[in-house]
């Protein structure tokens, strides 16, 4: 600019130099080459979508965790020494119990703040797991996982399953009666592995439950070592969006090769940030009102002791749910004993959680494509993924009720006898139904989206024809809307080579090949998906109105 | 020969032997004997006449015309007026329906009634009697808090909130229930509940029980510390609460965020 120089000496003050924030983004660019990492990621483009937010949430949960639970590390003391309690709380004057538990009740009645700081700690800390399980399901039906996507998937599973585990050792440390009582499920949960499940437990509490030991590991665990290990999961997967570029649902203008939104800075900056403080004040607000794990009421831990309605944190529900409606088969052989009650359960908890964790392999192993994939699917027009997933759903959520069966049985007056057998039953049959009913519902609305296509829009209107014929008027779709409805790919099934060759000979068809043509047969056959209208098909259908 | 009439005893001696013998008997027995007052209390056969009246009327087609039992009913023989005066008292009986358990209801009989048929009960064997206020007087809280997480919060939650049993049955929540009928409770184990007699439980630690029970169901005394205690039913409600008001709300915001965009055209 051809300023003069009496004009930049009234700007700032003294000629020929910068201004103060140049020369502070300056002197830091050259110490941190902040300008190029800004410059190529500040105006990153974001989609918008509701559902995009959800993994924000996680990440915000996530940190008012962490700062939370540093405020809680200040005053909490993870020790099993016996101590004799002489707090504010009277209605345990005099009792024994261990440092934990009278530190958790000091920092619940008597640290400033310190209850609201606990129920917040706890309150997001299960809307975290909450948000990462809903998050992981708008990935899953939306496909998003498919290639290059793949890891990210992996890191945000194993971010889910570290939350599950850390949220289950919190729940552990206040050494009130439900938290010893989980952590004595752990040692029988433990106990029930054939062979090596006694030495593990004898490690994991240094002797004989309780001992002394096991509240100070899982505290060293649960503030240190997971949380550190999340973290660092945390960016990775925040650094492979951002290097992968978000996706998106297909739209006029959004194609495989771009993104469609606004920029990074500045409006998801502000966006993001001020969600921070919509998500950080919604938790306060609920920790405020309703209380959470009243460690107080639930009384010291002692291993003599146990109370009705001992069930762990939503996450963990499912396991009890297993463990609840599994007969107490045990084997004795040899002087060993087989605890099946107990191992059976285990093991399919962590099957329920390895099935989730490697759809996305299975799935492209049987598609068998080897593009990348930005653009979204509507759930609908993925039948066979979309099912899955929702039986999926069915079996968490049918042992999420069997974990509960004591509540439902007494909320509901039913027999818990009842809601076990049940729950025995549908574990198996609920997820075939309900695989076969949304499948089928996903073929309709792909059938449904076909009508909208080549006939238009229902508009109610009624006309009466000359010749006293009764039509609806149908108003054509958008084109915008048009290309959303038909901008999905359909896949052809995989075609084994014909059984003999050219020359006749039998052709060697590996099983794996087989077995993957039938799958993927499954996925895209002619059962599996309705094929969208073509543009011939278009064409005619306009002629015809 | 002299000497052996000498010996001889006479025909009747032993007979008489035998009457002083019985007398002397009868007359220590008497002499020590607890001294019985064998007049009738009038104003208790009264009340046991007047409760057999209401026994036939309310009692009778369950228990059977003489508290003998029946297919639908137990025995009342020998389960004392302290089980007459929970199981009336609390309106669980006269039962409005068979089935896994007899709920609480609203009393039907006055507590005079009530007082009446447990005498008429009582008279049919003899059982634990109604206790005196002094027997159930509130005792410590937290050591009432130690007993009743080792024995009753198993089935009754540690906040007395209650919980399921098998098959339909459950332990009621323990809000609003008299020290007197926590009392009976412990001593008679009605219906699915075990007894807790004196020679397991004596009564100061009843007594402490029925200070902790008071006290954490009064919301008073114990007031829901750090906000609405959710039935204070453990984690399962805690988990519907925050994924409805906790995770719901946040989606809501996103929604409401997403909907305000900065549009690129239009």
């Amino acid at each position: 600019m051809s300023t003069t120089p009496s004009a930049q000496s009234a700007s700032t003050g003294r000629p020929g130099q910068p201004k103060a924030g140049e020369r502070l983004a300056d002197w830091a660019d050259g110490r941190l080459g902040i300008y190029a990492l800004a410059k190529s990621n500040l105006r990153k483009i974001f989609p918008d979508h509701w559902s995009f937010m959800l993994g924000e949430i996680c990440l915000y949960t996530f940190v008012i965790i962490i700062l939370t639970g540093i405020y809680l590390t200040l005053f909490f003391t993870p020790s099993m020494n016996e101590v004799v309690y002489h707090g504010s709380y009277t209605p345990l004057t005099n009792i024994r119990m261990s440092e934990a538990y009278k530190t958790t009740l000091d920092i619940s009645f008597d640290v400033r703040a310190g209850l609201l700081m606990r129920q917040i700690h706890h309150w997001s800390a299960i809307v975290f797991v909450a948000a990462m399980f809903v998050h992981m399901m708008r990935i899953l039906y939306t496909g998003a996982f498919r290639r290059p996507r793949e890891l990210n998937w992996l890191f945000g599973f194993l971010l889910l399953f570290l939350g599950q585990f850390d949220g289950f050792m919190g729940y552990s440390l206040p050494d009130d009666l439900l938290s010893g009582t989980g952590i004595r499920f752990l040692e029988g949960a433990v106990l029930s592995v054939p062979i090596v499940g006694t030495y593990l437990t004898m490690f994991i509490y240094g002797g004989q439950f309780p001992g002394m030991v096991i509240i100070p590991r899982l505290f060293t665990v649960h503030i240190l070592l997971i949380p550190g290990i999340m973290a660092g999961l945390v960016v990775a997967h925040l650094i492979l969006v951002f290097y992968h570029k978000h996706t998106q649902f297909a739209g006029p203008g959004r194609t495989e090769k771009n993104v469609v939104g606004m920029p990074l800075m500045p409006v998801y900056m502000a966006k993001a940030g001020g969600f921070f403080f919509v998500v950080f004040g919604a938790l306060a607000l609920i920790s405020a009102i309703a209380q959470v794990n009243p460690i107080w009421a639930y009384g010291p831990y002692r291993s003599d002791q146990v109370t009705t309605d001992a069930q762990p944190d939503w996450y963990m529900g499912f396991s009890e749910g297993l463990i609840r409606i599994m007969p107490g088969w045990e084997i004795h052989f040899l002087g060993h004993t087989l605890e099946l009650g107990v191992f059976i359960p285990l093991v399919v908890f962590i099957l329920v959680l390895v099935a989730i964790a490697v759809y996305p392999f299975v799935e492209s192993w049987i598609t068998g494509a080897k593009r990348e994939y930005h653009l979204l699917d509507r759930p609908r027009n993925a039948p066979v993924r979309t099912a899955l997933a929702t039986a999926w759903l069915a079996l968490y959520m049918v042992l999420l009720l069997g974990g509960g069966n004591d509540l439902v049985a007494t909320h509901f007056d039913l027999s818990i006898n009842a809601i076990t057998w049940f729950v025995r039953i549908a574990f198996f049959v609920l997820p075939v139904v309900v695989f076969i009913v949304v499948k089928r519902w996903c073929l309709g609305l792909q059938r449904r989206d076909r009508d909208k296509v080549l006939h238009g829009r229902e508009t109610g209107v009624i006309k009466r024809l000359p010749h006293g014929e009764y039509i609806e008027v149908h108003e054509r779709l958008p084109r915008e809307r048009l290309y959303e409805l038909t901008a999905h790919d359909q896949l052809e099934p995989l075609e084994l080579p014909p059984a003999v060759d050219d020359s006749g000979v039998e052709r060697k068809v590996k099983f794996t090949d087989k077995m993957r043509a039938k799958l993927s047969e499954a996925y895209y056959g002619e059962s599996s998906q309705i094929p969208k209208p073509t543009a011939e098909e278009l064409e005619e259908s306009t002629h015809h109105h | 020969m002299e000497k052996l009439s000498a010996r001889r005893r006479h025909p009747l001696a032993a007979l008489v032997a035998l009457l002083i013998a019985l007398a002397a008997a009868g007359g220590l027995y008497a002499a020590f004997a607890p001294t019985q007052q064998a007049q009738a209390n009038p104003a208790q056969s009264l009340a046991i006449d007047q409760g057999k009246g209401l026994y036939d009327v309310g009692c009778a087609s369950c228990h059977g015309t003489s508290g003998q039992g029946s297919h639908n009913g137990p025995s009342l023989v020998g389960v004392g007026a302290a089980a007459v005066d929970f199981q009336v008292g609390t309106g669980r009986m006269p039962a409005q329906q068979p089935g896994a358990q007899v709920p609480k209801k609203r009393p039907v009989y006055t507590q005079p009634q009530i007082d009446q048929l447990a005498a008429y009960v009582a008279s049919l064997g003899p059982g634990p009697a109604i206790p005196n206020p002094s027997q159930y007087a509130p005792g410590d809280v937290a050591s009432g808090g130690q007993l009743f997480r080792t024995n009753c919060a198993q089935c009754h939650n540690f906040a007395g909130a209650g919980g399921a049993l098998s098959e339909g049955k459950f332990a009621p929540e323990l809000r609003n229930v008299s020290p007197k009928h926590i009392y009976e409770a412990m001593l008679t184990g009605p219906q699915n509940m075990p007894s807790f007699p004196d020679t397991t439980m004596p009564e100061p630690q009843k007594r402490d029980i029925i200070a902790f029970v008071t006290h954490v169901t009064n919301p008073s005394s114990n007031p829901s510390y750090g906000g609405l205690s959710l039935g204070s039913l453990g984690p399962v409600p805690e988990g519907l609460f925050g994924w409805i008001f906790g995770l719901g709300v946040l989606v809501a915001a996103s929604i409401w965020i997403a909907a305000r965009t900065a549009k690129a055209r239009k």
